[in-house]
């Protein structure tokens, strides 16, 4: 299933299909390890539409929901 | 020998250096738009080694101007060995960054930073193996004990000797096949002469897009910015996505199989530090523990502040009637002698007692890592404002010094959100605005007043930023931020970092405290004082203040905490609920907190933001302090 990121669920495991923004967000993501192909783990979301806390390569990086959107994942 | 600390953000590149530099390090400025970047000397195989510890980034390729300036520092200041600083527990990632240095063909050393966690994590690594895939030496730390600094540094020291470069690690290659002719078309036109860098390297960040290198092409010649654009698309076609997303991706699989090749994984110890999200972060619990740690924080400054001031400035105060005694009090000797005794009692017994438990806390916390996890929790609050959750540690780090924290607004990618964060963070009451509310409100008053004046400001600071973000209306981009793994800070570490701090207030506002209370002596001595407080006597009087008081609030713009002293001085007694009502206290408090900036602060908001919006945060802090000090006069 091709869902956004923000409406991933608490501990679900999703792959990177796509990100779905200009240059400076695809560096910027790509900086942390997020890239097309990694696999992401949904760890924890904010109350009232805050960011998302998700891990990555054993790393943990916490996206606004704004982001989030932008980043197209498979989820199983 | 000049060498460089680089590395990603939290891969303990300060804590490396402020081993080195222990008490010693000076923070100084360079020409262009100002960066603190943080300097020191040492000596080795007596030989003189200048340490220069730059901004963590992410990688070369930049995007906020903290990371910018850390690279136009590396490219530009003949630097003759690079320290690549790894958090080895996070090496996949941080073998980016690497590769990236090494097309820079600088003589460098790789430090694989807290291996002990790495080993803690089940990560293994084959030193020796790193070593020969990259061609430059390996050293292992643990620097928060100081494991492993002095090796570093005498390996440092030797590839800098030897001017030693490390290899070139090749792309797959059909990327190759674009990077060569690319390269080669930029070596005859002498492109990378001109910016005294490898053609590689530039060819690299031509493909990536890199806005810098290429905006500085596009003016010159035409010719090579056609080439430029050929070489994208050929990437573009063969693989199907824009050209900066290839090359990222080709760095991305080379880090990863370097990783797998030296790495062996084994079980990871799980620790209970590893459970600390589960409340800090927790949706509910983390917002109490928020609040909790920030209130026992409060506490705790005024407690050890208080326990300390009040006996220090009993004894200095019994100096004066001693100093009666043996000099005449009208004479200008007197006059003179006097006002140095303040300022030094000002600095000793008032300013200290709080501002090193405040900088010693704000150190533990910080290397704690609690700092981005503040950000998360108050990301949704910070949008409400228009700002997103980055700004909180400006904001933080004003409670410190607003100069640094405007510095740290660099963090933030938009120039209107770094516009209205530096704005904010202007009123954000700093450690000198702190020991004024501390010395004053909460000693001749109560704690709670203190702690309503620290609420009311977050309140005026939610509209204000209200306001701004009315006024400008732009989106703000989504915060993308790293949340590091807590570490357990190391307290010589934490001394180290208070030392550098407190030394501003030491060597540059203590003696300009103890110059401006010998001024305002003089002053007193020619009557002139009485001119400038008749000047303000305007102001002074819609907020129903002592007519001594005008002069002080001239001081305070030089520093926040000497308004307060030279309040004390003014009044000519440092027991100030005998002169001034309670509302007095209040009022003038609440001015001081909010009314223009100091000249430190001015001075570096017309550097990051510009000459016209610093006049307008000065005239709007001034308006804003007029208001709310008025107010307070009439309603407390």
């Amino acid at each position: 299933m091709i869902i956004t990121l923000d409406l991933a669920k608490e501990s679900q495991k999703v792959k990177v299909a796509d990100i779905s923004g200009g240059w400076g967000i695809r560096q910027r993501l790509g900086c942390l390890g997020i890239h097309p192909g990694d696999i992401i783990t949904v760890k924890r979301s904010a109350i009232m539409r805050g960011p998302i806390l998700i891990s990555v390569h054993g790393n943990q990086v916490a996206l606004g929901r704004g982001v989030a959107r932008r980043i197209v994942v498979e989820a199983e | 020998m000049k060498i460089a600390l680089m590395g990603q953000p939290n891969s303990g590149k300060s804590t490396i250096f402020n081993h080195v530099a222990g008490y010693k390090a000076v923070t100084s400025n360079f020409p262009g738009k100002t960066v603190e970047f943080t300097l020191t000397k040492f000596n080795i195989f007596g030989q003189v080694i200048e340490l220069v510890d730059l901004p963590g980034t992410y990688s070369l390729t930049s995007f906020d101007l903290a990371e910018l300036e850390a690279r136009k520092y590396l490219l530009k200041s003949n630097v003759n060995v690079v320290i690549n600083v790894i958090d080895a527990s996070l090496l996949s990632r941080s073998l980016e960054l690497t590769l990236q240095l090494l097309e820079l063909k600088l003589p460098m050393v790789i430090c694989l930073n807290m291996i002990d966690e790495a080993e803690r994590k089940g990560i293994k690594i084959d030193i020796e193996k790193l070593s020969k895939v990259f061609g430059v030496p390996v050293v292992p730390a643990v620097a928060i004990k100081g494991k492993g600094i002095k090796g570093l540094f005498s390996t440092a020291y030797g590839v800098g000797e030897k001017k030693k470069i490390g290899k070139t690690i090749k792309f797959s290659k059909d990327v190759e096949n674009v990077i060569t002719p690319l390269s080669i078309q930029i070596k005859k036109k002498q492109v990378d002469q001109e910016f005294n860098l490898p053609e590689r390297f530039l060819a690299l960040k031509y493909l990536e897009n890199d806005s810098y290198f290429i905006e500085n092409y596009k003016k010159k010649s035409n010719d090579l910015f056609k080439e430029i654009v050929h070489f994208q698309n050929i990437l573009k076609e063969a693989h199907g996505r824009p050209s900066d997303v290839v090359i990222s991706s080709e760095r991305h699989h080379l880090s990863m199989n370097i990783y797998e090749s030296v790495v062996s994984l084994t079980r990871p110890h799980i620790s209970l530090i590893d459970y600390l999200d589960n409340i800090l972060m927790h949706p509910f619990l983390g917002y109490i523990s928020l609040g909790l740690i920030f209130y026992l924080f409060f506490n705790l400054i005024f407690g050890v502040g208080k326990m300390v001031e009040e006996p220090l400035l009993d004894y200095f105060y019994k100096l004066i009637p001693l100093l009666e005694k043996s000099i005449d009090s009208g004479t200008l000797l007197f006059s003179i002698t006097s006002g140095i005794i303040q300022g030094l009692a000002g600095g000793i017994a008032i300013v200290l007692p709080y501002l090193f438990p405040f900088l010693f806390g704000l150190a533990i916390l910080e290397d704690l890592g609690y700092l981005p996890r503040i950000a998360f929790l108050l990301d949704a609050f910070l949008h409400k404002i228009g700002l997103h959750g980055k700004a909180i540690i400006p904001f933080i780090l004003g409670y410190g010094c607003t100069v640094p924290a405007i510095m740290a607004t660099r963090i933030l990618e938009s120039e209107r959100d770094r516009f209205i964060a530096s704005v904010l963070t202007t009123m954000i009451p700093c450690a000198a605005r702190m020991t004024i509310i501390f010395a004053l409100v909460a000693f001749y008053i109560s704690p709670q007043a203190a702690l309503a004046i620290y609420i009311l400001n977050i309140i005026v600071i939610i509209i204000s930023g209200k306001i701004l973000s009315r006024l400008l209306p732009e989106v703000t981009p989504g915060m993308i931020l790293e949340i590091p793994a807590y570490h357990i800070p190391s307290i010589k570490v934490a001394f180290a970092k208070t030392w550098l701090r407190m030394k501003e207030f030491i060597f540059v506002a203590w003696p300009l405290l103890i110059v401006g209370s010998t001024i305002l002596s003089l002053l007193q001595y020619y009557k002139t004082d009485m001119l400038i407080n008749n000047l303000f006597s305007p102001l002074t009087s819609l907020l129903g203040l002592p007519l001594v008081v005008g002069t002080t609030l001239i001081f305070g713009v030089l520093r926040k905490e000497l308004s307060m002293l030279m309040l004390i001085q003014a009044i000519g007694t440092s027991n100030i609920a005998a002169v001034m009502s309670t509302t007095q206290i209040m009022t003038f408090t609440i001015f001081v907190i909010f009314y223009v900036p100091c000249v430190a602060t001015i001075a570096v908001l017309w550097k990051e933001i510009g000459s016209k919006r610093t006049l307008f945060a000065v005239a709007f802090t001034f308006v804003l302090a007029v208001i709310l000090a008025t107010i307070t006069r009439f309603i407390y």
